[in-house]
């Protein structure tokens, strides 16, 4: 167990596009307690993603648990190669994040998500997932295609013009980073 | 470090913040946190400056385009500095028809229960007969929604919305 190095903006290889995991083996065991003794170790962190300590592979690890209002969650989840297939709704919320310290700003996601995903031994997962467990999902799978939520960020004056936004984004709110 | 608070307003036209911040850039002054918002067809910012230089070299960067542009500047040294935000843990929305009090009656509920206002942004929209007072505030207070709901509770009969809302900032 060891509590691994998190990168800061502006190191490029946050903006990397990670690989997916192919080999499912006790070293990859070993790194996932690595990355939640991290993510455990810094300021309340509902999340961390492989790229943020350096590693290029498709790994999260999400826990909403432990909010101050509870919220809907599946407890602590180890994805790896997660996959968002679907997409519902968006909301803003705001967001900070272990690599962009000293900074929060408002982000639109989508509200409700599917996705699927595989255990750390290999096996499929599948999940539905809604409100701020969804966010953090997204927040983290962006990670793994290289986008901060710095990337994403909303004028504060946003939540006004929620129907030119939704027009922009109904269809899949979380893209529109990506797309546009 | 020798932070100043530069504010400048005038009629809005594009390449404003271009030509102040060129202006700051070639007299040797960095800029820090800024905020600038449109305002009534109107273009506001108010910008942390330093340049480890006296008010006086300020003016003499400012003053020139500052009247090329029309507008009108005041500068003040201050206290403080960067890497001080304070993260908010309360939203509060306000709606209703316009009448005149309504920020002062809800800022002076929240006040009254600690709140301290981070952000606060109010517009009036809908229509010339019927206008609509519109505000977010965003905020920190050591309390909780049913406490700070309980204290705006009283403007909700006199037809102001007043929703709270906690803020739960996701580190991801």
């Amino acid at each position: 167990m060891a509590i691994l190095e998190i990168l800061e903006l502006p190191d490029p290889r946050l903006k990397e596009v990670a690989d997916e995991v192919v080999d499912f083996n006790e070293e990859l065991l070993a790194f996932i307690e690595d990355l939640e003794e991290t993510r455990l170790s810094g300021p309340a962190a509902v999340g961390i993603a492989a790229p943020q300590v350096g590693r290029q592979q498709r790994i999260i690890i999400i826990d909403c648990s432990t909010t101050r209002k509870p919220v809907p969650n599946h407890g602590r989840l180890v994805l790896v190669n997660p996959e968002i297939t679907e997409w519902d709704g968006f909301e803003l919320g705001r967001e900070g994040c272990l690599s962009v310290p000293d900074y929060t700003g408002n982000v639109i996601r989508a509200e409700r998500i599917k996705l699927h995903a595989c255990c750390p031994t290999g096996e499929p997962l599948e999940y539905e997932m809604e409100g701020y467990e969804a966010r953090a999902l997204q927040h983290e799978v962006d990670h793994l295609d290289g986008i901060l939520f710095v990337d994403r960020l909303v004028s504060r004056r946003t939540d006004l013009f929620q129907r030119k936004v939704y027009q922009v984004c109904a269809k899949n709110p979380a893209a529109q980073g990506r797309d546009g | 470090m020798n932070w100043q608070m530069l504010t400048l307003v005038g009629k809005d036209r594009p390449g404003i913040v271009a030509q102040v911040t060129e202006a700051l850039y070639q007299g040797g002054w960095t800029l820090g946190e800024t905020s600038m918002i449109r305002l009534g067809g109107n273009f506001t910012i108010m910008m942390m400056v330093n340049g480890g230089q006296s008010e006086q070299a300020l003016n003499l960067v400012i003053a020139p385009v500052a009247d090329r542009l029309g507008l009108r500047f005041h500068q003040d040294p201050m206290q403080g500095g960067l890497h001080q935000h304070c993260v908010p843990n309360f939203q509060v929305r306000v709606n209703g028809a316009d009448r005149a009090g309504i920020v002062a009656e809800v800022t002076g509920k929240l006040a009254e229960s600690g709140f301290n206002i981070l952000e606060l942004n109010s517009d009036v929209v809908g229509s010339l007969e019927k206008p609509v007072y519109i505000m977010t505030i965003q905020g920190y207070a050591e309390t909780t929604v049913e406490t700070l709901e309980a204290s705006l509770g009283r403007l909700e009969s006199e037809q102001i919305d007043v929703h709270v809302s906690p803020i739960e900032t996701l580190i991801g």
